[in-house]
Parts: structure tokens; C-alpha cells; sequence
């Protein structure tokens, strides 16, 4: 009996001794795994950038950072993520664009009990029957862009709309996404190939499908070349998408042809705010040119992780976690919270594209969702 | 489906497959005449269109933009040429892709460490912009109708030049016998820089002219080369006329599949699962084209040996 309860103690003991040496003194590591090569380099270093800005805002010296590139690549994605957990202990991961390489990397990483901050990508498995209490998505839900596409679609009396996507899963929630909320008829819908650069086709179709506005989502650079050759086409109907394909990186070089465009966003940096502005202003200071909604989902990352700490400590799993629930921090959104499958809250506005001087940007012409979640909370159990 | 739609695809598939020409004609060139493979050809597409985009934001000039593309497209083929791809004839063809992969990779983050990892831009010039209305009521983009014009002129030009010319007497002694029209003291390693130089250009131009149409980003070239080595198969390796039927048909079957298919599907299919399969199919209409002709004609259509 008193073996037994002398060897009791001393497990005790271990175990208190184990979480002693798990603690972290208030220091967190974070790894930010995103793309900073190939293709899509602008958005990851526009998540990178809009990130370290909030830290070095903050002064935040209890933070540190480990950077890697996964250029684009899932099995890279799952490398990193990988080294990072193993060897270089990391106690939140961040940072990743694309739907696919969140697919690989956050279902594994949040099964090894590391904390998962969404900055970008935030594909409906994850927000629906795969949602995960260690998992949260600082930006938004694949769908929801789209959504309120729709909903603005049928807000400016659009009837009768043409719409087309790449054809990718992504490509295809964004039509559905667009689809749930539009109350009109379709003029014709098509999906693209991936990566195509040439739309004459889809423009004639378009042009003889007897529409009455277009939406359209083409991500990176297919945007540009759509739009610069929709513009050339003098068909003129007007267009609706979501901001992917109008965001600070890219609209210089769209240039005049986007004049006019609605899109749909979560965020514009003229949305009036004591931390919008100083976001605005402090991000051009630091790194000369405007932010894009990316580095505001980056720089809000960083500031939902920062409020975190000063809650709880990360070693204390259910703590960090209500903590982060919480969304305690100042958006440079504005109102901000988490649903119950731990995706954003939030307003979603229309945008127009607009020429300040010679720089073309976005200005808010209105709100097409408020206070919207998405569709796939009830989906989750946890 | 209306004739004009029709005819308006097929000028489409027509503009795509002279641009494919272009990018074509200077890769089966230098596999003919070196028998080298160059999958750094992209990047020469891209440099054109970097190069032209910088041109036209700097001096606001088009035609001085597609100069520059010539000249700097034609500048990095000489100096790929005599620095590195020299030492690869002699070496087997794997040595020569991983060479040249090598050399995407170079030129990729080359060009991103210059201009920043942000398109540039590049417009259609004002003068070309806009729509024109066709006979038959169609209206369609001039720019595109120019792009097929200059097409259609490079192609005409390059054959005058392969079958007229001294250089293209030279070129053709040099597919058929290295050895011989060396001992017969043709400079045989200029003749190679200059059909280098010769492809480069082209692959800029065709950067330049379709950089007004789409995004001026890096890595805007790997998906052309892969396009462009499909054409050059389906043409016959070293061929220039088997370039021009392939890049054609390519063009062709990829507009009018793309366009095609999801109506013929329409009709024995719910429509948004004929959007779909129909968008799957088309996507892979042109590697099963290139399939069939391989059965039939294992040298390409206008491949040397059939």
C-alpha cells in the first residue's frame, strides 16, 4: 500500500515535472509555413509581411517566428510541417494560401495537438464535418466571398447572369458559393481549365448568351488576362467577383480595364477604423506599397495569436484554445468573433475599383452579407 | 449556337494556334538542327514579355516594347547558347532536361529578384484596342486579328528563309549532316548560336504579343512549352511546316473542344454535369489528339522517315 501510493507520487511528480518543462514562460513559437516562390509568391508574402507588421507593431518579443517556402507544393507543405512539429517544436502553425496544401497539412498537424491559425485558405471540409477545436480561420470560408457575390448580384437587380469558375474543387464551391444566395436566372455557366490564360472562347459565349452581368472567379494571374481581354472585347456588361482578383498585388496590373468592377470583401483599407488605419499607414511605411486583403488577413493572424497570450499560456491546450475563441483583439475588419466551428463573423462589403492618382485600389460602396458566418456550421461536432 | 459564335471560335482557335506557331517553330528549329531539347524555351517567352512590358511602361511605345522583346529575348538565347548549352550536344538528351530545367529555375527566380514577384503590366496599344465589327455582323477584338496577321507573316518568312536562303541551305545541310557542312568550313558553332538567337526571338515575340492579352508573371511560360512540345510532336520533330499544321490543329481543337463539348454533352446530360464533364474532357481533348496521331503516324505528321 505504501509502495503503491509512494510509486503514485512519484508519477505524480513526473507528470508535474513534465508539464514544468512543457510550460513556455509566456514565449510562443510559431511556424508559417506559406508560398513564397513560383506563381502565387505574392499572396504568401503579402501573409508573411501584413504577420511580422503586427508583431513588430506590437513589439512583441515573445514570439518567434520560423519562415519556410512550400512553393505551392502539398507534398513540400507536408515536409515543413513535419520538421517544424518534430524538431523544430513549434506551438501554432500559420500561413498557408491554398486549400489543397491546408488539406494536407492541417487535419495532421491539429492531430499532433498543434494549434492551427488559418490566415488564408479555408476550404469547407475543414468548416464543416472535419472541423477541429485546435483549428480557427482568421479570414474566411471558401464560400463566403462568393456568397456575397450572389447576394450583391440579386441586391443590384441582376437578372439573368453569366457565370464561370476554373475547374477545381475550389472553382466549384465558388459557383455553388455564388449560387446560394443569387435569386436569378442563369445565362450560361463554364469551367474553365486551370491555369488558362486565353478567354477569347468564354467571352463570345458570353457575348451570345444574351446576359445581363458576369460573375466570375479566376484567381492570380487568370483574372488578369480575363478581365484585360473581357475589357478588349467591348462586350461591357457589368462585372461581379470576389476580391481575389482585384487586390492591391494585382490590379496595377489589370490596370484601367478593371475601372468599375464590383467585388466582394472582408476587408478594404478604407474601411474606417482607429486599427485599419494604422494598419494602412504603417504597412506602407514599413514596406512601401499598399496592403492587400491578404496581409490584413495576415496582420489579423498575428493579433488574434497576440491576444491569445495574453490570456493564457499555450502550453495550457483548453486555456489558449477559449482564449483564441474569445477573438479579443482589435480587426482591422471591424467587428470581429468566431462562430462555433471557428471560422470568422463577420461583414462582407462591396467594393469598386477605383484609380487614386495613378495607383488603382478599392473603395466600399456597400455591404452585401452582415454579420455572416457560412454554411457549414451546423455540420460541426465538437 | 449561332454561325457567327462559330466563326468567332474558330478565329479564336486560329489566333491561339499561330501564337502556339510562334513558341513552336523556334523549339522545333533547335531540336531539329541540334537536336537539343530546351525546356528553357518558356523562359525566353517569358523574358519577351518582361521585356516588352518594361519597354511600353518606360517609353509608353508598343512598337519599340515588341523591338525590346526581340532583342532581349534573342540576347539571353546567345548567351544561354554559348554559356552553358554548347557543352550539352555531345551529351544524351537527359543531360540536356535537366540542364535546361535547371535553367527555368534560374530564370524564374532571376526575373522574380528583378521585377518583384507582382504582374506587370502590359496593355494592348490604343490604336490596335477595342473590337471590330467583321463581315457577317462579328465583332471581333482587332488585337487578335493582328496577332494572326503577324503570325501568319512570321511563318511566311520563315519558310522563305529555310527554303530560299543561304542560311537556310545552311540550316537544313546542318539537320541532315553535322559533319560534312563542317568539313565543308561552314563556322558550324555560329550557325548554332544564330538558330538559337533565331528561336529565342521568337519565343519573345510571342511573349510580348500575347503579354498585352494576359498577366505578365513569372512562370508564364512553362504552361506554352508544354503546349508547344505537344505541337512539335503532333508536327513532326524539326519540321517548320509540321510546326504551322500542328499549332493549328492544336489551337483549333482546343477552342472549338472547349466550346463543343459541353453542348454536345447538353444533350443526353443534366446541364451542370455536362459543364463539367464536358470542361474535363475538352481539357484533355488535345494530349488525345496528339495520341491518335502518334498511332498513325509515330514520327508526327510531318516527321522525317514517313
Amino acid at each position: 500500500m505504501k509502495l503503491k501510493s509512494l510509486i503514485l507520487a512519484a508519477a505524480l511528480a513526473a507528470t508535474a515535472g513534465g508539464a514544468l518543462a512543457g510550460s513556455h514562460g509566456g514565449k510562443v513559437k510559431v511556424g508559417m509555413i506559406t508560398t513564397l516562390s513560383g506563381g502565387g509568391a505574392g499572396l504568401g508574402i503579402d501573409v508573411r509581411d501584413g504577420f511580422m507588421l503586427a508583431l513588430k507593431m506590437a513589439g512583441a518579443d515573445n514570439v518567434e517566428v520560423v519562415i519556410e517556402d512550400d512553393q505551392r507544393k502539398p507534398d513540400i507543405a507536408v515536409q515543413l510541417a513535419d520538421r517544424m512539429i518534430q524538431s523544430e517544436k513549434v506551438d501554432v502553425l500559420t500561413g498557408i494560401i491554398w486549400s489543397n496544401l491546408a488539406m494536407a497539412v492541417v487535419p495532421a498537424a491539429t492531430a499532433q495537438g498543434k494549434f492551427y491559425l488559418s490566415p488564408n485558405a479555408g476550404p469547407s471540409a475543414l468548416a464543416g464535418k472535419g472541423c477541429n477545436p485546435l483549428y480557427f480561420n482568421v479570414a474566411w470560408q471558401n464560400d463566403n466571398l462568393h456568397e456575397a457575390a450572389g447576394a450583391y448580384a440579386s441586391q443590384a437587380g441582376f437578372g439573368k447572369t453569366f457565370i464561370l469558375a476554373p475547374n477545381y474543387p475550389a472553382g466549384k464551391d465558388a459557383l455553388t458559393g455564388f449560387k446560394r444566395f443569387f435569386k436569378g436566372d442563369l445565362a450560361g455557366e463554364i469551367y474553365t481549365k486551370l491555369g488558362q490564360t486565353d478567354y477569347a472562347s468564354e467571352i463570345a459565349q458570353i457575348r451570345a448568351s444574351g446576359a445581363d452581368s458576369v460573375f466570375f472567379f479566376l484567381p492570380g494571374g487568370m483574372g488578369i488576362s480575363f478581365l484585360k481581354q473581357y475589357a478588349d472585347s467591348g462586350v461591357g456588361l457589368p462585372l461581379v467577383g470576389p476580391a481575389f482578383s482585384f487586390d492591391q498585388g494585382i490590379l496595377q496590373a489589370v490596370g484601367a480595364a478593371a475601372l468599375g468592377v464590383k467585388n466582394t470583401s472582408q476587408w478594404s483599407k478604407d474601411i474606417d477604423n482607429p486599427a485599419n488605419r494604422a494598419f494602412v499607414e504603417a504597412f506602407q511605411a514599413e514596406y512601401g506599397r499598399l496592403p492587400s486583403l491578404y496581409a490584413s488577413q495576415g496582420f489579423d493572424t498575428a493579433n488574434l495569436l497576440l491576444s491569445a497570450m495574453a490570456r493564457a499560456d499555450v502550453g495550457d491546450t483548453e486555456a489558449f484554445r477559449a482564449a483564441l475563441a474569445a477573438a479579443d483583439f482589435d480587426s482591422v475588419r471591424g467587428d470581429f468573433a468566431f462562430a462555433s466551428n471557428q471560422h470568422p463573423i463577420q461583414d462582407i462589403y462591396v467594393r469598386e475599383v477605383i484609380r487614386e492618382g495613378d495607383v488603382f485600389t478599392n473603395r466600399i460602396v456597400g455591404v452585401a452579407l452582415e454579420d455572416y458566418s457560412n454554411a457549414y456550421v451546423d455540420q460541426c461536432r465538437m | 449556337m449561332s454561325p457567327i459564335l462559330l466563326i468567332e471560335q474558330i478565329l479564336n482557335g486560329l489566333q491561339f494556334g499561330v501564337m502556339l506557331f510562334l513558341m513552336a517553330a523556334g523549339l522545333t528549329l533547335i531540336f531539329g538542327v541540334m537536336g537539343l531539347i530546351n525546356l528553357a524555351h518558356g523562359s525566353l517567352y517569358m523574358i519577351g514579355a518582361f521585356a516588352a512590358a518594361a519597354v511600353a511602361g518606360w517609353s509608353g511605345s508598343f512598337l519599340l516594347a515588341l523591338a525590346a522583346a526581340l532583342a532581349a529575348a534573342a540576347a539571353a538565347g546567345v548567351l544561354v547558347e554559348i554559356l552553358v548549352i554548347r557543352r550539352l550536344y555531345r551529351r544524351d538528351h537527359l543531360d540536356q532536361v535537366l540542364a535546361t530545367f535547371a535553367l527555368i529555375l534560374i530564370f524564374s527566380e532571376g526575373t522574380r529578384w528583378l521585377f518583384g514577384s507582382f504582374p506587370l503590366y502590359l496593355d494592348v496599344p490604343e490604336a490596335l484596342s477595342g473590337p471590330v465589327t467583321l463581315p457577317g455582323g462579328i465583332r471581333y477584338p482587332l488585337y487578335r486579328l493582328v496577332i494572326i496577321a503577324i503570325g501568319l507573316a512570321v511563318a511566311a518568312g520563315l519558310f522563305w528563309l529555310i527554303a530560299r536562303t543561304r542560311i537556310g541551305i545552311r540550316i537544313r545541310a546542318g539537320e541532315n549532316d553535322r559533319e560534312m557542312i563542317a568539313a565543308l568550313g561552314v563556322d558550324i558553332s555560329r550557325l548554332y548560336t544564330l538558330v538559337f538567337a533565331l528561336g529565342a526571338a521568337l519565343a519573345g515575340l510571342a511573349g510580348a504579343l500575347v503579354g498585352a492579352l494576359q498577366s505578365v508573371q513569372v512562370g508564364m511560360g512553362e504552361p506554352v512549352l508544354i503546349l508547344a512540345l505537344v505541337v512539335i510532336v503532333i508536327g513532326g520533330i524539326g519540321s517548320i511546316r509540321g510546326a504551322l499544321v500542328g499549332a493549328l490543329l492544336v489551337g483549333l481543337t482546343d477552342k472549338l473542344g472547349g466550346f463543343l463539348l459541353p453542348l454536345l454533352f447538353r444533350g443526353f446530360m443534366e446541364p451542370a454535369a455536362a459543364t463539367s464533364a464536358g470542361a474535363a474532357l475538352a481539357s484533355m481533348l488535345i494530349y488525345i489528339l496528339m495520341a491518335g496521331v502518334l498511332i498513325f503516324r509515330p514520327t508526327g505528321l510531318f516527321g522525317a522517315g514517313t
